[in-house]
């Protein structure tokens, strides 16, 4: 994939980070992404980013575990190997709810954990371009793609008046890692009536 | 700080000392990095010679058959599945901090969970180990998984509880895996960046999976871990009752009852948390993270150790009270074996009883919740009191059947029962060893979030009522005049 250029500005409180994040937004720069060492409850939305759908997808695998116990008890008890077990019901319905229940956990979690690695492109032995060694210890690693019409020296400047501390310029290759070139880079809402900043 | 959850002033800090997001990695990460001590190498030492008994034990198994087990004419099951169900109820209580206390909000499992679920997962791989062996035939072991084969094809039973005990197990150890392993890739990338060597670089490079901390990354980590948690919650639930069923569903007197499914649950939380404040007190001592699992954590602990001994202390009573009210001779019989101090197994009920339901009421007093050497010993006194209620169970309803000339000797394990044991507490401590060493024993990212609502640093500055603890307040309100 092409090598960009991005502005780098590191931010040491998260008090800080959000009004900066609304500035850099109004000013119409392109947000690439911001990198933290822990979950920040409404930065999503901060930076415009739309929800997950991650859950719909965990609840289609349960249900597709549940069909595939139900499915394939019944056909193994009713139609391909009929046990006579003490002359009781081949559909032995109540007698399979522990399997159905556990498969359709097991179906959902594996499912969900294998699409999470997928949608962020995690897998061992992948290489990835890190911002700053300290955006996993203490930084919140503000990151502006530049463009064209991006004037570098501006930004940095931008960040230095909007609280961050250290700045700079890197190049790195967004990458193409599993088969899928990473959306992230364009996660935002198109619609532009919900800035949530007005 | 509009953003954090408000936190009431009248909660003790879940993080003591004045921490920055800095502090907690180093505090953390620094016995990943240090040289291990030399305590850890004595216990590591231990664990690895109690695993290779084990190892030899079982290798025996495998050559000679279970008949080198005591497991005679009626008792078929004897320390094998006692130990099976002792092994499994521990990592319950891994899940319930980690799953239940994260859809209850409850922001001291922050403290303890990641070596909760650690210590589920090595405790799930003993017990996985003694249904496996003791079916005797152990190369033949697949036949339990229900796939198209050249022996018919013929399926497993999917009405037996014992198949059910397969799925459940084996659901529940993937999913604990995995929730773990979610929770970890965000920590192991702080270790793969503070790394100097470069080996260590580069395989927490490859532990983490590469992980950037991105937002919209954490956004689906956020809707991961609380969909996992909202699935392990009735698993955990679910995993307990069905072992409960491999008993409840036959029609052993003793065995037969409908009180088993909550009544292994409660146990099972409550040897849980018994181990996990061995482990914990241990961890925060040899670590020095006492700044993180304070004296608030084991009195949470100790007051869930107090309501779940209780629990079961019910059912113990509610199951005695029926053996008299149903009027079924057998199972009053069955229950006469256990209460009836001639009997030769009524020692081994008593010792329950006083170990689960008697000792731990010592936790009504706060001096003794918050006391780490009593909480120490009566974490021992617990596990050992729940081993016992295995044991109960089982082999004092089957050691006298229906005919007594088929009565057994008295059940007394062989050594290699005792080193198949032994050798299960090799490998969790081996486990636990390794995970001690290599991966942050408390979830760093969790920590930092929860730190300036909960961090002391941050809940300084307000009034002295605020600050006032709630029994002090009713003290003084109750006399008042």
């Amino acid at each position: 994939m092409s090598v960009k250029k991005f502005v780098v500005g590191c931010f040491d409180d998260e008090a800080v980070l959000f009004p900066a994040v609304k500035k850099v937004r109004k000013a119409g720069y392109k947000l690439h992404d911001i990198y933290t060492p822990f979950p920040m409850h409404g930065l999503d939305h901060a930076m415009g980013l739309r929800d997950t759908s991650l859950h719909t997808a965990g609840f289609i695998y349960a249900i597709t575990g549940t069909t595939t116990a139900l499915g394939g008890i019944s056909w193994v008890f009713t139609k391909d190997w009929p046990l006579n077990i003490g002359g009781k019901p081949h559909f032995a319905l109540p007698a399979w709810i522990p399997i159905t229940f556990e498969l359709t956990v097991l179906f959902s979690a594996v499912g969900m954990v294998l699409t999470f690695c997928y949608l962020c492109q995690l897998a061992p032995f992948l290489k990835k371009h890190h911002f700053h060694p300290r955006a996993t210890d203490d930084q919140f690693v503000m990151v502006i793609e530049c463009t064209e019409k991006t004037n570098e020296d501006e930004v940095k400047s931008f960040l230095a008046q909007t609280g961050a501390k250290e700045i700079n310029v890197q190049n790195a290759e967004t990458g193409w890692w599993l088969g899928r070139y990473d959306k992230d880079t364009m996660p935002f809402q198109v619609r532009k009536e919900k800035t949530a900043f007005e | 700080m509009g953003l954090l959850r408000y936190e009431s002033q009248t909660r003790n800090p879940l993080v003591t000392g004045h921490k920055t997001y800095h502090q907690v990695t180093e505090d953390i990460v620094r016995p990943i990095e240090a040289k291990p001590s030399k305590l850890w190498k004595i216990g590591f030492t231990i664990s690895l010679f109690l695993l290779s008994f084990g190892a030899y034990s079982v290798y025996r198994d495998v050559v000679y058959g279970i008949g080198q087990w005591n497991l005679n004419k009626t008792v078929g099951w004897g320390w094998d599945i006692t130990n099976f169900v002792w092994w499994v109820g521990i990592g319950h209580a891994g899940t319930l901090i980690s799953a239940i206390l994260l859809l209850f909000r409850q922001g001291w499992r922050t403290g303890v969970n990641r070596a909760a679920e650690a210590m589920t997962i090595f405790a799930v791989m003993c017990a996985g180990q003694f249904p496996i062996f003791h079916m005797g035939r152990v190369w033949n072991a697949f036949f339990v998984l229900p796939y198209p084969n050249t022996r018919g094809p013929l399926w497993v039973n999917f009405n037996s509880p014992l198949l059910w005990d397969v799925f459940a197990i084996s659901t529940y150890f993937t999913v604990s895996l995995l929730f773990w392993y979610a929770g970890l890739l965000p920590d192991l990338a702080t270790v793969r960046d503070r790394a100097k060597e470069k080996w260590r670089k580069r395989m927490y490079g490859v532990l983490s999976f590469g992980w950037t901390g991105s937002t919209k990354h954490w956004q689906r980590h956020e809707s991961l871990s609380l969909v996992l948690a909202g699935l392990s919650t009735p698993l955990v639930l679910s995993v307990h009752t069905i072992v409960s069923f491999d008993f409840a569903t036959s029609v052993i007197p003793g065995w037969h009852t409908t009180i088993f499914p909550p009544y292994f649950v409660a146990g099972a939380i409550f040897s849980g948390f018994a181990m996990v404040q061995t482990l914990l007190l241990i961890v925060r001592k040899v670590l020095s993270l006492e700044d993180y699992i304070t004296l608030e954590h084991i009195e949470v602990m100790n007051k869930v150790i107090v309501l779940t001994g209780s629990i079961v202390g019910i059912a113990y009573i509610t199951e005695l009270f029926i053996s008299w009210y149903g009027q079924n001779p057998y199972e009053a019989a069955a229950f006469r074996n256990r209460w009836d101090i001639t009997t030769p197994l009524a020692w081994s009920y008593y010792l329950m009883m006083s170990c689960n339901v008697l000792s731990p009421q010592i936790f009504w007093f706060r001096k003794m919740r918050r006391n780490i050497t009593v909480t120490f010993f009566m974490s021992i006194i617990v596990n050992v009191g729940m081993w016992f209620e295995r044991f109960v169970i089982i082999v004092t309803s089957i050691y006298r059947d229906y005919l007594p000339s088929s009565w057994s000797t008295y059940y007394r394990p062989t050594i290699w029962e005792v080193g198949f044991y032994m050798g299960t507490f090799g490998l969790f401590f081996t486990c636990f060893f390794l995970f001690s060493k290599f991966f942050p024993v408390i979830a760093i990212a969790e920590i930092k979030h929860i730190l300036k609502k909960s961090g002391e640093s941050y809940k300084e500055g307000v009034s002295g009522i605020e600050t006032q603890a709630p029994e002090e307040f009713a003290h003084e309100q109750a006399h008042a005049h």
